[in-house]
């Protein structure tokens, strides 16, 4: 029926989901190489990393020794296949500030990043698409209202203005939930967890309902537009005149029909998340990957920022992937596997 | 006579607006017989979709129904909870739309949207409506039925299609099928198999259909009686032979007339002067004086009732029993 609607899947009908994949897999690595590009022209564009390493007194010769060493003045492309071939073996050098592996530091702030985000996108769905549903079906309620107005507030306020509001409100005045840190998390293997303590759960509350407002908001207003638009199709009309139930008709039928653009943007907007966890980790403190990259621009800790770029895009690309393959999920149509078609 | 199936008295139709109210359907009535398939022609705007809509309480808002009554076996159902009404939707009337690309869900297996409308209405579990849809497919003609029940609706041409979607009309053996433009949509050379099988169907299983529809040569083939709607009212009703080939109503007899024939080819295709009013400048009297060559003071000034002139009844003041004009104009079977 291919009615022209909002977001519609990329992939174009009756190509075959391997082929799909394949073509996927490669426009990936043509963006992870152009990201690539970037992060490494950091380190030859933004100040001299000789200089960032040693000391004022080293020797000219020192230096030149040094730079020979480091492979600086092998030409450009040389340095930038190398730069490839170790990120792509997630070796990022040394950071300047902690002397120690960016990977390891990375693996270390990656846990807190990673549940702040997807408990971010949780609360964002949890509570975007019922209200999302709730407004598009009682559109004239005053609750969906209440709903829509609350939802202005929540897409036009910086990220940063409302974290500090949560505090204001919940630590400063009511003193109910802390107000920076991750509190108290449990390790596993290399994992760390807050998920597994009061303490840890108590901490995630605010900082995960501060970046996941506006998701919430999107993801709602979203829903809402949709869900009209699918209840306007003639397939709900003609559901409504087999006389099946309210319930089936909007739960079963026209969510359904919603969830390809939903999906779409959510899942895009994961990767969003995770790369604005940046705002958030720094109001509130939270050791994770975001405020590591703050605090690497403030000391040009070149090596950690182009790592945190490469893999902010590496997080991209893999859940646009995912993104993508989902569809092949939700919709049959775009599932043709030879046979059955027109009869 | 037995009492009918369906019974619409006076029914209207209206959409407040915020340009004043429209009638869409204006003081409609007819009776549908158990078994019998009841032909609703007119133009674009004539108000038969509406009527259609009106009986299964899927008028679109801020449609309503304004005045009227509408029986379904002596119960009247215009005035039932949105509950009730849905408990009538599909169990005891079916539906047919005019699009078969767009009618079903493309998400779900046509298999699963059968089985789910039988079990809505009927007490079965899932094995046993998965036969009775295997069965259904059959009789609806489409091949290899238990291979195609898990098929999706875009695996099926246009034709297929509106055939699973007169077999989910049929699910729950509705009494009645409101079938709204079932054949529009479809290449000709399919609607005439998809009209057969409306048919033959409805015979079988003793529903009765109310066929919405613009095409004559549908009415023709299938009904058994025709009600002609002008303008949202009720213009002629009678039986499909008497309608086609005498009709009362100059409308009605225009609308034969611009049916092509294949033997005497005229020069060109008769075609009734005007267009058919708007529903905001509806004019005084009969709704079709404008473009009536027999109009004459009365039409202008009142609104004809149905005037009975058996087999059939027409809202004309040429068919007034007397009174009106000193004698109704003589008429030529065509």
């Amino acid at each position: 029926m291919g009615a022209p609607r909002g977001i519609r899947s990329p992939c174009s009908r009756g190509e075959p989901m391997v082929a799909f994949i394949v073509r996927r897999l490669l426009q990936s690595v043509l963006v992870m190489l152009t990201v690539a590009l970037v992060g490494f022209a950091l380190f030859t564009y933004v100040g001299d990393p000789v200089n960032n390493m040693v000391g004022q007194d080293t020797s000219l010769a020192d230096r030149e020794r040094l730079r020979e060493e480091l492979g600086l003045n092998d030409p450009f492309p040389v340095q930038f296949a190398r730069f490839v071939v170790n990120a792509a073996q997630a070796d990022f050098g040394i950071s300047y500030r902690h002397g120690r592996p960016v990977e390891d530091l990375l693996i270390e702030r990656a846990p807190a990043t990673l549940e702040l985000s997807f408990a971010a996108g949780l609360f964002a769905l949890v509570v975007g698409v019922p209200m999302g549903i709730y407004t598009a079906l009682n559109r004239h309620g005053w609750l969906s209202k209440a709903f829509l107005t609350v939802s202005l507030i929540g897409i036009s306020l910086p990220t940063f203005l409302i974290g500090i509001l949560l505090i204001l409100v919940f630590s400063v005045w009511l003193g109910w939930l802390p107000s920076f840190g991750r509190g108290e998390t449990v390790q596993i293997g290399w994992w760390s967890t807050g998920l597994l303590t009061r303490d840890g759960l108590v901490a995630l509350i605010l900082p995960a309902i501060t970046l996941g407002l506006f998701q919430m908001t999107l993801i709602m207003r979203l829903v809402r537009a949709e869900m009209l638009e699918v209840l306007r199709t003639d397939y709900i009309k003609f559901a409504r005149a087999r006389g099946l139930s309210a319930r089936a008709i909007n739960f079963g039928h026209a969510l359904k029909n919603t969830l390809v653009p939903v999906i779409t943007i959510t899942g895009l907007q994961l990767g969003s998340v995770i790369a604005f966890a940046i705002i958030t980790e720094t109001v509130f403190q939270w050791p994770g990957m975001g405020l590591l990259f703050i605090q690497a621009i403030e000391f040009v800790d070149i090596p950690v920022m182009a790592a945190y770029l490469v893999l902010v895009a590496f997080l991209f690309v893999l859940i646009n992937l995912i993104v993508d393959i989902l569809y092949f999920v939700v919709d049959p149509r775009l599932r043709v596997q030879g046979g059955g078609a027109g009869l | 006579m037995a009492e009918p199936l369906l019974s619409v008295r006076d029914l209207r139709v209206t959409f407040p607006t915020r340009r004043g109210v429209l009638t869409a359907v204006d003081g409609v009535s007819f009776d549908i017989m158990p078994g019998e398939i009841l032909g609703v022609v007119g133009e674009s705007g004539a108000g038969k979709s509406q009527t259609g809509a009106a009986i299964i309480g899927l008028l679109e808002p801020p449609g309503r129904i304004a005045s009227g009554t509408i029986h379904l076996e002596g119960e009247r159902i215009d005035r039932l909870s949105p509950d009730k009404l849905r408990r009538i939707r599909g169990r005891r009337i079916g539906a047919v739309f005019q699009d078969p690309l767009t009618s079903l869900n493309p998400l779900y297996t046509i298999g699963r949207q059968l089985t789910e409308t039988m079990r809505t209405h009927l007490d079965l579990s899932e094995a046993q409506a998965r036969d009775r849809a295997v069965a259904l497919l059959g009789e609806v003609g489409i091949p290899a039925p238990a291979d195609r029940l898990d098929a999706y609706p875009h695996q099926f041409s246009g034709g297929m299609r509106q055939r699973v979607v007169i077999a989910l009309a049929l699910c729950a053996n509705p009494r009645l099928i409101i079938a709204d433009e079932p054949t529009t949509a479809l290449d000709v050379s399919i609607q005439a198999q998809i009209t057969a099988l409306l048919k033959r169907l409805c015979r079988e299983h003793d529903t009765a259909v109310l066929l919405i529809t613009h095409d004559m040569g549908v009415i023709a083939e299938t009904a058994d009686r025709v009600a002609v709607l002008y303008g949202g009212r009720l213009a002629e009703v009678g039986p499909v032979d008497a309608v086609v080939n005498r009709p009362l109503h100059p409308y009605t007899e225009g609308l034969m007339a611009c049916i092509p024939t294949t033997h005497d080819r005229p020069p060109r295709l008769a075609q009734i002067e005007g267009s058919m009013p708007s529903l905001r400048a509806m004019p005084a009297g009969c709704a079709f004086h404008p473009r009536c060559p027999h109009a004459f003071n009365r039409c202008v000034a009142e609104r004809p009732p149905l005037f009975d002139h058996p087999p059939s009844a027409a809202a004309c003041w040429l068919w007034a029993p007397e009174g009106a004009r000193a004698a109704p104009r003589e008429r030529t079977a065509s």
